[in-house]
């Protein structure tokens, strides 16, 4: 005798109101959680601006782990070390709000040709130095990588943070550590003539010390030449996108 | 574990050698060889899929006598996705840190076949109780197999563990690096976990005469 939940009705029944209660369960929580994520990730952020620019607690005996301010400090230590906010349309720049533009969405709205990307830069000033901040955005091997850098008058690198949504843990996961990230610190993203070069991620440079600051190469992460390559492309596409608004910002001053 | 009955306790321990879910049953070898680079990676994997595991089992077997067995891989699914989904949404809105960490685990636990392979193996044919025992206890296994991989892949090939240098810094050539010894960085590819199982299937095998098929 067939059993009462293999006929048809039972079974669409039950996937209906599988699907409704899942649904609305993961719906409400969603809901409920929203803004205490949305804040989360919003001092995440302004950790991280300020992380590129060097205000962290990074601690010298430990050189491998990456320490923010803490979250409690985030917001005040923003309104104190971020002097400007700038806005980029285009080939316009003008002081808007930066912080709230997110370069996931502007990318997804780039895809209509009429509409004008916006890239944030954000203006840092710490013991008189002046510091340009941008964001970046491009892929790794598995899934999104971002990051943060900050550059200083004559575009040298002062600061990088990387992140990334999903790449191998040990191997492309390792663009998060502190010795990719600040190998980073110090190089030019010009070339010796002063025309755009960036700075690629690159694989047998026989510098893993990184000494050679003018090469406009950081030594790779062996087993993670994707991500790498990852890196290397969303520094070139931003940065030769920020860094004739940078130079103009630079000549304003 | 003496409030256990000699069954129940089996339901723990022999996933942990006799039964295991990767090296005898072969189940979850994929998220074995992506994230055992690193001894801390395995680790937080093992407790999260214990953790899923377990639950996820204690949901099928309550429902397990009203589920449709036409769509019962599908409601199988479901009911992972939304355990991870909402673990993963309560760990971003209170412990954001800790979900940063577990970013990349938090979807691979989906696709472990160990969780579905005990939904449909034991789950949908046992009670709440011992299917929460059979969750801990194979997952247990598999973190156990997760562990010892990581410990091996994260020592010879970065040498380090748990992130502190142990056998000296590569860089200033100290401790064993003073006389000669170097990474192995092949150790940090995927290949090497699978020889690493492998190793762990011969040697358990060897001592476990019964675990060996007769052709």
């Amino acid at each position: 005798m067939a059993k009462r939940t293999d006929s048809n009705i039972y079974t669409i029944v039950f996937a209906v109101i599988m699907v409704i209660v899942v649904g609305s369960l993961l719906a409400f929580i969603a809901n409920t959680l929203k803004p205490r994520i949305s804040e989360n990730e919003r001092l995440e952020k302004m950790q991280n601006i300020l992380y590129a620019m060097g205000i962290n607690n990074n601690n010298p005996e430990k050189p491998n782990s990456v320490v923010f301010i803490p979250v409690t400090e985030a917001g005040k230590a923003f309104n104190q070390y971020i002097v400007k906010q700038y806005v980029v349309e285009g080939n316009n720049i003008a002081e808007g709000d930066a912080f709230s533009i997110d370069l996931a969405k502007e990318e997804a709205l780039a895809k209509n040709p009429s509409y004008q990307k916006r890239l944030p830069i954000f203006v840092g000033k710490k013991d008189e130095n002046t510091y340009y901040i941008v964001p970046l955005r491009g892929k790794g091997l598995w899934d999104a990588i971002w990051g943060y850098i900050s550059l200083d008058e004559n575009l040298v690198i002062q600061g990088a943070f990387f992140d990334h949504a999903g790449e191998t843990p040990g191997l492309g996961a390792n663009i998060k550590e502190r010795f990719f990230m600040d190998d980073f610190i110090g190089e030019n993203i010009l070339d010796a003539s002063g025309n755009f070069a960036g700075v690629t991620v690159f694989k047998g440079n026989n510098d893993p010390e990184n000494q050679r600051k003018t090469d406009n190469k950081v030594d790779a992460i062996s087993g993670s030449t994707i991500t790498g390559n990852g890196v290397s492309a969303m520094i070139s596409t931003y940065l030769k996108q920020y860094y004739p608004h940078i130079q103009t910002l630079v000549n304003q001053k | 574990m003496a409030f256990l009955s000699k069954k129940d306790r089996a339901l723990i321990l022999d996933p942990l050698a006799d039964n295991n879910p990767i090296t005898v049953q072969v189940l979850g070898i994929c998220s074995a060889l992506a994230i055992t680079a690193q001894l801390k990676a395995s680790i937080v994997m093992g407790i999260s899929v214990i953790g899923v595991l377990s639950v996820g089992n204690v949901v099928i077997s309550l429902i397990r006598n009203i589920i449709p067995s036409k769509i019962r891989i599908i409601v199988q699914l479901i009911v992972v996705a939304a355990l991870v989904i909402m673990v993963d949404q309560i760990l971003k809105a209170y412990s954001y840190e800790l979900s940063k960490q577990l970013s990349v685990f938090i979807g691979l636990i989906i696709t472990n076949c160990i969780i579905m392979g005990r939904f449909e193996a034991f789950a949908l044919g046992n009670g709440p109780w011992r299917s929460f025992l059979d969750g801990i206890g194979n997952a247990a296994g598999y973190a156990l197999i997760l562990v010892i991989v990581g410990f091996f892949r994260e020592l010879l090939g970065s040498g380090t563990l748990l992130g502190h240098q142990v056998l000296g810094d590569p860089i200033a050539k100290t401790g064993l690096y003073a006389i000669g010894y170097e990474n192995n960085g092949f150790m940090l590819l995927s290949p090497m976990a699978l020889i690493i199982v492998g190793i762990i299937i011969w040697v358990q095998r060897a001592r476990t005469p019964k675990l060996i098929e007769e052709n």
